[in-house]
């Protein structure tokens, strides 16, 4: 019992870890006002870089760094068309999912019977010895705590620098930025840019630790739950952080009840996760008042200087 | 640093309006060709088979019409729906509700007798299964202003696994050998071939009529205004006392029941029974379908075909060089990217600036 209930809690932490990355990167994005449904491309593109990139004998460190880098060029194409161009944002979102679907699958065409060895464990000293607790949350990849580090690093940006403030100034009332003198095209280009590369990291998360190969399609909707993810936590770092390990939770409760050897379909324990987010969603946008005063009031809206 | 501005064009450019699209796909050809290389194969080669070889012959025309007609048929619907800024993502997943409703008439019904009445039930049930899975999101969005793009993607995903529930299981076919599949369709369950030895059918008429009748609906009624004007300026459609609620319901239910009625000319077509995976990403390819016809019923004709194209060079490639089927997906994507941003230039002028 005792060995169930921790190996539920390491996976909850371990599978919140990708949506936590690329959630977080989109929140950012959201709060200056850009909407980018591109997340699970995004992911899948920084799955098979750094799988590629691991498969040919680079640390880690670099594979996730490359993964960081190719997820950031494809949203940098996001930002030229949906920024400097002002395409739809939903449209072109949804372009950058298509193509990185499709050119992971083309550049992952050889990976497909390759192995690497997953991120090693990171002990953290004293706590790790903590009984039943400490073998579970202290005895982990160093990027579950990297996530945990980012999310809290993306709240105090937000919410205690004054850079945050023009972020979510943007976000809210681009023309007024403007107007007092902020670069909002620039500045959404880096936001946008921040969660390429979070999306990229989630993604290497997938195929450097979480399981470490690259199957085509592998982040299976991931991108699209972390979208629903930022929704949940109301664009705030901490509730996503909460969100992310709800939905760990429900992803691996497979274990937990075959554990109990309940017999369902495993196609319904499957679906959990998407069925999760449907009913999420609805119970957090059930109130119109909450989720408009929640939502970046520009959010998707292209952004012309001119009117 | 450089800087690019757009520049408003007095007037809207003529030459744009037809002449972007062919920039986009030219363009897209000039993208593709170094990724090609870069993923070690060789790039002039691929691209001729991707483009040319469908084409070069009568079954290669009949599989052109056979591909273009469902997604012709999804983006009309799809079209509907955009048009009001109502952003209908899960015509993957309608499509299958469509196919196993449908499929479940043939299986029940499709003994030896032959149903004189079995097609257009079979029509009737898709289409109707479409539209009740897009009930989903249209109901959560008119009551729970939750957003329509994920709860429909979400649904993607659950239809296809109960699709595959539902042929591991309750649908197999008693004689398959476990494989996971329904028992093959009668000739009573599906539409007739009118070409021996092509796969063409009559399913295609269905898209003939759906075209006029989404150019009535989208050009010349009054609905089809109130959907434009809800989508272009929500504030004045409030003040007109046009109902986003009425205009959501009626955007989803008609893009849920032509993406149904495509599953169903799928399965009672081409597949003649269900499979695990019946759809080759129609329900994406129709969005990119929608835009490429600039949300219009004539352009979505000439975006299918380009489209059900693509996808048939990507097969051909898959066959003859031993390329994936995302290379297809890859040449999607690319050509959406540079089709939004053509039609930029129908309004703008392009202009680089270093300040």
């Amino acid at each position: 019992m005792q060995h169930l209930l921790a190996s539920l809690l390491s996976g909850m932490l371990v599978a919140a870890t990708p949506l936590i990355y690329a959630a977080l990167g989109e929140l950012v994005a959201e709060r200056s006002g850009v909407l980018n449904l591109g997340v699970e491309g995004m992911m899948l593109l920084g799955a098979v870089t750094a799988f590629g990139v691991a498969f040919s004998g680079y640390p880690p460190l670099v594979a996730a760094l490359a993964a960081m880098g190719a997820a950031a060029a494809a949203a940098a194409v996001f930002a030229v068309l949906a920024l400097s161009l002002a395409t739809n944002q939903y449209a072109t979102g949804l372009a950058l999912t298509i193509l990185g679907s499709g050119l992971s699958g083309l550049i992952g065409r050889h990976f497909g019977s390759g192995s690497i060895s997953s991120i090693a464990k990171l002990r953290l000293p004293v706590l790790s010895d903590l009984p039943v607790v400490g073998p579970v949350l202290f005895n982990q990849d160093p990027m579950v705590y990297l996530a945990l580090v980012i999310a809290a690093g993306a709240w105090w940006f937000l919410y205690r620098t004054k850079p945050g403030l023009v972020v979510r100034a943007v976000g809210e009332a681009p023309h007024s930025a403007l107007a007092i003198g902020y670069p909002v095209i620039r500045i959404r280009y880096l936001t946008t840019l921040f969660g390429g590369a979070m999306a990229g990291l989630g993604g290497a998360y997938l195929s450097l630790a979480y399981t470490p190969l690259w199957v085509e399609d592998m982040t299976a909707g991931r991108g699209w739950i972390a979208l629903a993810l930022v929704v949940f936590a109301s664009w705030r770092p901490g509730r996503l952080i909460l969100g992310a390990w709800l939905f760990g939770g429900i992803s691996v409760l497979q274990l937990f009840v075959q554990g109990f050897g309940i017999q369902l379909p495993s196609e319904l324990l499957t679906a959990l996760p998407y069925l999760t987010t449907i009913m999420v969603l609805v119970a957090i946008s059930r109130n119109p008042t909450t989720l408009r005063l929640n939502t970046p009031l520009s959010l998707a809206q292209p952004f012309r200087p001119e009117r | 640093m450089l800087r690019i501005e757009l520049e408003p064009r007095a007037t809207a450019s003529h030459f744009m309006r037809w002449g972007a699209p062919l920039l986009a796909l030219l363009l897209t050809v000039l993208v593709i060709a170094p990724i090609l290389a870069l993923a070690g194969l060789p790039p002039l080669e691929t691209l001729r088979i991707f483009f040319l070889s469908p084409l070069s012959s009568l079954n290669g025309l009949s599989e052109w019409l056979l591909k273009a007609s469902p997604l012709i048929l999804i983006a009309l619907g799809l079209t509907v729906g955009f048009r009001a800024n109502v952003w209908n993502i899960g015509a993957e997943g309608m499509y299958t509700i469509g196919a196993i409703c449908a499929g479940w008439l043939a299986l029940r019904y499709g003994d030896a007798g032959a149903h004189f009445w079995l097609l257009p039930a079979m029509m009737l049930a898709g289409a109707l299964g479409g539209a009740a899975w897009a009930a989903i999101p249209a109901f959560l969005k008119t009551t729970a202003n939750t957003s329509e793009i994920l709860v429909s993607l979400m649904l993607n995903y659950v239809a296809a696994l109960l699709l595959s529930y539902l042929v591991n299981g309750p649908m197999q076919d008693p004689q398959g050998l476990n494989y996971p599949q329904t028992a093959l369709f009668e000739p009573s369950a599906m539409f007739s071939t009118p070409f021996a030895g092509l796969r063409i059918n009559a399913s295609m008429f269905i898209t003939l009529v759906a075209v006029p009748l989404a150019w009535l609906l989208l050009e010349r009624s009054f609905l089809g205004f109130q959907l434009s004007v809800s989508g272009a300026a929500p504030a004045a459609a409030r003040y007109a006392g046009f109902s986003q609620t009425r205009l959501t319901w009626i955007s989803l239910s008609i893009s849920g029941a032509t993406a149904g009625l495509a599953g169903m000319m799928e399965a009672a077509g081409p597949l003649g029974q269900l499979t695990p995976v019946i759809s080759p990403g129609y329900g994406f390819a129709a969005i990119i379908v929608a835009f490429i016809g600039r949300l219009r019923p004539v352009g979505v004709v000439f975006g299918g075909l380009l489209l059900s194209l693509l996808y048939l060079g990507g097969e051909a490639v898959q066959m003859s060089l031993n390329v994936p089927a995302s290379l297809s997906r890859c040449v999607q994507g690319t050509l959406l990217f540079f089709l939004l941003a053509g039609d930029v230039l129908i309004l703008y002028r392009l202009r680089l600036r270093s300040p």
